[in-house]
């Protein structure tokens, strides 16, 4: 069954279309890249399916059941993990602390008063950072870490409450070429092996173009492309709006990387 | 009665003339919220020292020749005087305390209130001082066939008249665009290297000056006197919240709706005037979660938040402490004398009231200014129980902390819907709310004479046996608080704290966890005010009252709102502080509003964060 | 050494035994200082606390000079800040009871801490001899064996008002009152009263402005509005200032008959200044108007003394601390049950004359002097001023019986 399936949203900010008949649908252990430039609705289109913002019409079916306009906790529940363009942790937390507060509200015992807090979870919590390279930074203050091990991190808290679908609203941005690279790798292993539907928005068309299975192309908050990583690159409309030339030899550097 | 048309007229103006004056001092207090982010309670101080200026220098000047001009030339002069000590403030205190967390410089500004208040005691005395009416403005004029003061059409126009000045400034010089910038977005103007200290300096002289024109142009209509700051702030407050926290314009629509609102309130309900404003305020508040004409505040950055991080275990040498703390609590009737064991009583119950408010504001990000409002709640429970229904002390001690808990989830319902200083100022509205309930409703709560005659049962009636009482009571109920700090609810309101959007993400109803925060939390509160009041044999409104609440936030900003367990220690010191002061001297309030600042400036994280850094340095030199 | 001191006795021979250490050199006074707690809002209420303070300070240099009381004991009064509110005026007496061993508490300004501090006192069974506090329920409902008051109540002073105005042909009547209780009571007295001294007399409207908060334009604005003949006023302070104002300007006072509490004292007379209204029947303190050697003499040492002329708090002080010397040297004890039993009935001469202690409610007889405003030389007075002794306007004694057995 498709995992996501996303029916003819529109949002409207005070007159100003931030998307428009938005349709995708999104198969289990699928990357689906959105791409567009600033403004093109990508992070309205992104919200509206995490639930934190209401779509004025339209639909979010994942696998059958209907969350459109459901609040963001609910939507979690259901198996929908998601990270931020400005990473969101646990500041005042350590490392382990913020995949311990992941566990506890996946376990739905954020509402218990009598057990303690820093016992629960510890061992789900230390294998998942493993997961991600980061078990020798569990006792680090999170406000200590690199912005690239926050944004792992972050992953991490997306990953522990076993999601069927990943969120993530530009994973990469703010990172370091190197380790982008590397995040997106991750990302991708993990999805496959999961089998976890991942949508995501990228600036970064490296990383876009090595890792997407489909890319949709989003202008003035409509969809104007949709389509494997080559048939969007052969697309003049795209090449025109968007990608430009230097974009489009990002683009096909990035591939050759990728397969190379 | 047939209501005439000249009336409603001449209603109407005194409405728009009180508008106007308040308008005036409001606006200098959004202005430097706005830019500064301070929360300035000094700024009604500013207001009273702007009318006592203006009522030594403006009958001087009057004397050389009774002209409107030199009139308003003295006025203008007790402005600028203000100006130059709202600098004084800015450079000497503010300027060394913008770094610390927003609600230490609230502390600070508040001890400024504290001193100033002494101040004006000692240097113009303790009789009101009525200013000079203005020359040529001292009659009535015919409105209709109603007499109305000339003085007042003057101030009606002077309310647009600044702000139309202040709009002219704000968009025409480089210094009002600065401030405009400043105001949407601090650090940007820092990053294009503006400096920053001299923008903050003009904005408090600004704000000041503003403060002191309100004042001074007051003088003809009130007379000076010492307790007119604290009746201004909370209404300049009102104001500039429901305007918008940084919007003149806001502030301006503010005040004129307040000012219509008494002005025809006190035809219909003339004893509302007490709680008008916190209605509407409470009102827009919900409907309008950033005022009238104020914007969202932007997501805060992430930035490391101010309060308790997570929380570490007790090592043995503070198991050892607080078994030091426990015996010396339990041992006191023994060595120390019946006073001591009295002050040690009050000592704990506020400490269970600053823990319980610490849960909110450092473990939960939950700013309340109105705290007291469930401790007085709870002590009214316990009152009322005890002399309407003749219960004993037990049921009635159990009451305190459900009726705590009961309206804190009344009022926390709307509260936790909003952020930041919003939520703040409606914790304040529903407590002025609560506390005007009290002082009304005399048939049940005996207004604000209050209930006396709540004496605990004869088992308990001692100094000491209640001492123990209180210890046992204030253990438990510290530590089950504590043990919820450490819990996951505890952890879920950090998280929640730390990031509501990550919280939401992971699926944490954070709305749910603050209002099941904030219910816990008023019930702590009313426990503590169930005791008190058996302490004390009496309760009255000041149980609910802003001055309570300040106490509390003073409790847990000296004793370190990061730290779980500084709450209790700053129970202790404020409140040794306000002991040892308050016999010494009639100027107690000088010298405890200096302590505070004096604290702010020496432990910027309060005592409990000067142990922390004192450990950790401690540890690193023994490494 | 026994755990804590409760014994009452075993107390005060331990204060004793410190304070005689202390005992002031030179004084006429012999013997151990007999120490009286007096807590007051000093600091909030500072117009009307610090010239009572002061006086009461010049009274007891002057008794000790002359000998001091119970035989050759020096007063001692040790002074402390109530804090104005009820739970900090408490402790403040229990410090002073427990900690400056004293031998009784004096004082009080604010009716809600004369009302917390004297169930504290009934609670410790000890003498609180509540000066200023103006509540009604301090002697009726709310009174105790060991709460006595000195200064004339809000029902007594209003009801000298009310006598001022019998038989006036004003009938429709506005209410003007602070919304608290000193407030609220007076106006629920003024209702209750009027109608006796003026048959027909009705409230056709009544505002309650916030203490220290009156939005005078739009208060004076109603008031004008229902029309009234007459205004009975109960604000003071600030609220009085602001409102006299507005009312002078809009013509609020013109050919109405005003009835004022507590208008004619000097501590709200004096910054209304050349705005003090003409005619008002109002209850002050005319120290300049007062008959007599004796209250000269005191007016005299008052300003030799302080560079001040007397205030109404001023009167009270010296008032407060004669009657005190008096129930000392009579009780000849400082057992507190004696002292309550002694200033049952208990007559002295004071500087307003004979002031008796009634037994039934615990009220003092002091009065009050009622006169009319008028100006002199830009500041306002009072004429044809009278002192009316507080016995005959004292709560009926069968309402006395009835509210005090509840």
């Amino acid at each position: 069954m498709t995992l996501l399936i996303v029916e003819n949203l529109n949002k409207n900010f005070g007159g100003v279309v931030a998307a428009r008949d938005v349709s995708f649908s999104l198969a289990a252990g699928e990357m689906l890249a959105m791409i567009g430039p600033n403004g093109a609705g990508k992070s309205t289109s992104f919200n509206m399916v995490g639930g934190q913002l209401r779509p004025d019409s339209g639909r979010v079916m994942l696998e059958g059941q209907d969350i459109t306009g459901l609040p963001p906790r609910a939507i979690s529940r259901l198996g929908v993990g998601r990270s931020f363009q400005v990473a969101q942790t646990f500041l005042s937390m350590s490392v382990l602390e913020n995949l311990q507060m992941a566990l506890i509200a996946y376990a739905q015992r954020t509402r218990d008063m009598l057990a303690r807090a820093d016992a629960l979870f510890r061992d789900e919590a230390l294998e998942l950072l493993d997961q991600l390279g980061m078990a020798d930074a569990a006792a680090r203050p999170m406000n200590t870490l690199a912005y690239g091990d926050v944004k792992r991190v972050e992953l991490a808290i997306a990953l522990a409450g076993k999601p069927r679908l990943l969120l993530m609203d530009e994973p990469t941005a703010g990172m370091a070429p190197g380790e982008r690279a590397a995040l997106m790798r991750l990302v991708a292993g993990i999805a496959r092996r999961a089998a976890i539907g991942v949508l995501f928005t990228e600036h970064d068309m490296d990383a876009v173009f090595a890792h997407a299975d489909r890319i949709l192309v989003l202008v003035r908050g409509e969809i104007i492309a949709a389509g494997t990583p080559e048939e969007v690159r052969a697309n003049p409309e795209v090449q025109r709006v968007y990608l430009g030339t230097s974009g489009l030899r990002a683009a096909l550097r990035a591939r050759a990387a990728a397969h190379g | 009665m047939s209501v005439e048309f000249s009336f409603l007229l001449v209603q109407a103006l005194s409405g728009l003339a009180s508008a106007s004056s308040l308008f005036i001092i409001a606006s200098g207090l959004t202005l430097v919220f706005g830019v500064t982010r301070i929360v300035n309670f000094a700024h009604g101080s500013f207001y009273m020292l702007g009318a006592y200026v203006a009522v030594t220098i403006v009958p001087w000047l009057l004397q050389i020749e009774r002209s409107p001009t030199l009139f308003f030339i003295g006025v203008l002069i007790s402005a600028c005087v203000v100006g130059v000590l709202g600098v004084l403030m800015e450079i000497l205190l503010l300027r060394r305390i913008y770094k610390v967390p927003e609600l230490f410089q609230l502390l600070a500004t508040f001890g400024v209130v504290l001193m100033v208040q002494d101040a004006v005691l000692h240097i113009w005395g303790p009789m009101d001082i009525a200013g000079p009416r203005a020359p040529g403005l001292r009659h009535g004029v015919m409105i209709l066939d109603q007499r109305f003061p000339a003085y007042e059409l003057f101030l009606i126009c002077a309310g647009p008249v600044v702000l139309g000045l202040l709009w002219l400034l704000m968009h025409k010089t480089r210094f009002g665009i600065l401030l405009r910038a400043a105001t949407r977005d601090r650090d940007m103007v820092g990053a294009l290297g503006v400096n920053q200290a001299l923008l903050f300096t003009g904005t408090l002289f600004l704000g000041a000056f503003l403060a002191g024109l309100g004042g001074a142009l007051q003088i003809p209509r009130v007379s000076a006197s010492a307790q007119m700051d604290l009746s201004i702030i909370t209404e300049a407050f009102v104001v500039t919240v429901i305007g918008g926290m940084g919007s003149i314009g806001g502030a301006f629509l503010a005040a004129l709706l307040i000012g219509q609102l008494q002005a025809f309130g006190v035809l219909i309900f003339p004893k509302i005037t007490l709680v008008l404003v916190f209605l509407l305020m409470a009102l827009v508040l919900v409907v309008k979660p950033w005022g009238l004409l104020g914007r969202p505040e932007a997501a805060p950055a992430s930035a490391m938040p101010e309060g308790i991080a997570s929380p570490r275990r007790f090592r043995v040498f503070e198991k050892l402490l607080v078994a030091l703390a426990l015996l010396a609590a339990a041992m006191l009737p023994l060595f120390g004398d019946a006073y001591a064991v009295k002050v040690a009583t009050e000592v704990l119950i506020f400490a269970i009231a600053a823990f319980s408010l610490n849960f909110l504001v450092g473990n939960g990000g939950i700013v309340s200014f109105g705290h007291a409002a469930y401790f007085g709640l709870g002590a009214y429970a316990s009152g009322l129980l005890v002399t309407k229904l003749g219960m004993p002390m037990e049921p009635a001690l159990i009451a305190a902390p459900l009726a705590g808990g009961f309206f804190a989830a009344l009022f926390g319902f709307f509260i936790v819907r909003l952020q930041g200083i919003y939520l703040a100022m409606l914790t304040l509205a529903f407590a002025q709310i609560a506390y005007a309930v009290c002082f009304q409703w005399v048939e049940v709560t005996g207004g604000d004479n209050g209930i006396v005659g709540v004496w605990p049962s004869t088992w308990a009636a001692s100094r000491i046996a209640y001492h123990y009482l209180v210890l046992a009571v204030a253990v438990l109920g510290i530590f089950a608080l504590r043990h919820v700090i450490y819990a996951p609810f505890g952890a879920s309101l950090r998280a929640a704290r730390d990031s509501a959007p990550r919280a939401e993400a992971i699926g944490i109803d954070v709305r749910g966890h603050r209002w099941l925060g904030f219910t816990i939390a008023g019930a702590a509160a009313g426990l503590a005010g169930g005791l008190y009041a058996f302490s004390k044999g009496s309760i009255d409104p000041t149980l609910l009252g802003i001055p309570l609440s300040v106490d509390f936030l003073a409790m847990i900003l000296l004793g370190g709102m990061q730290s779980v367990m500084g709450p209790v220690l700053g129970a202790a010191a404020f409140h040794s502080i306000k002991d040892v002061f308050m016999p010494l001297t009639d100027h107690w309030r000088f010298l405890l509003g200096a302590s505070i600042i004096a604290l702010v400036l020496i432990f910027p994280r309060g005592l409990g964060g000067a142990y922390a850094s004192l450990r950790a340095r401690f540890a690193g030199g023994a490494q | 050494m026994g755990s804590i001191i409760f014994g009452r006795r075993a107390l005060l021979a331990g204060g004793a035994g410190l304070a005689a250490a202390a005992a002031g050199r030179g004084a006429a006074a012999q013997g151990a200082p007999i120490r009286i707690g007096e807590l007051n809002s000093y600091s909030r209420m500072a117009a009307f606390c610090i010239p009572y303070r002061n006086a009461i300070q010049m009274a007891a240099e002057q008794i000790n000079a002359a000998g001091g009381v119970m035989g050759g004991r020096r007063l001692e009064f040790i002074f402390r800040d109530d804090g104005a509110t009820p739970g900090d005026a408490v402790r403040v007496a229990e410090e002073l009871l427990t900690r400056e061993n004293v031998s009784f508490i004096a004082g009080t300004f604010l009716s809600n801490v004369g009302l917390a501090v004297a169930d504290f006192a009934n609670q410790r069974k000890r003498l609180f001899f509540a000066t200023e506090p103006l509540s009604d329920a301090i002697t009726m409902a709310q009174g105790n064996r060991y709460t006595w008051r000195l200064r004339p109540s809000t029902f007594m002073q209003t009801r000298m008002l009310v006598e001022a105005a019998r038989g006036k042909p004003q009938k429709r009547w506005a209410i003007v009152a602070p919304n608290y209780e000193y407030g609220q009571s007076a106006a629920a007295n003024f209702k209750r009263l009027i109608g006796g001294a003026i048959p027909g007399a009705e409230i056709i409207a009544e505002q309650y402005p916030a203490l220290g908060r009156i939005d005078a334009g739009a208060t004076v604005g109603a008031l004008a509005q229902a029309r009234p003949d007459a205004i009975f006023n109960v604000l003071f302070g600030p609220d009085l200032t602001a409102f006299v104002r507005e009312g002078n300007t809009r013509g609020l006072f013109e050919r109405r008959f005003v009835l004022s509490l507590l208008t004619g004292e000097p501590e709200y007379m004096i910054p209304l200044g050349d705005e003090t209204p003409e005619g008002w029947v109002v209850t002050g303190y005319p120290w300049e108007q007062v008959e007599g050697a004796e209250h000269r003499a005191f007016v005299e040492a008052y300003r030799a003394r302080f560079n001040d002329t007397p205030r109404k708090g001023s009167l009270l002080g010296y008032v407060t601390v004669q009657v005190l010397a008096n129930m000392l040297n009579r009780a000849n004890s400082l057992d507190n049950e004696v002292l309550v039993d002694t200033l049952r009935d208990l007559r002295s001469d004071t500087l307003v004359g004979n002031v008796t202690m009634r037994g039934i409610d615990h009220q003092g007889s002091m009065g009050t002097w009622v006169g009319e405003t008028t100006q002199r030389n830009g500041q306002g007075t009072m004429r044809n001023a009278r002192y009316v002794d507080g016995t005959d306007y004292m709560f009926p004694e069968e309402e006395v019986r009835a509210a005090r057995r509840a």
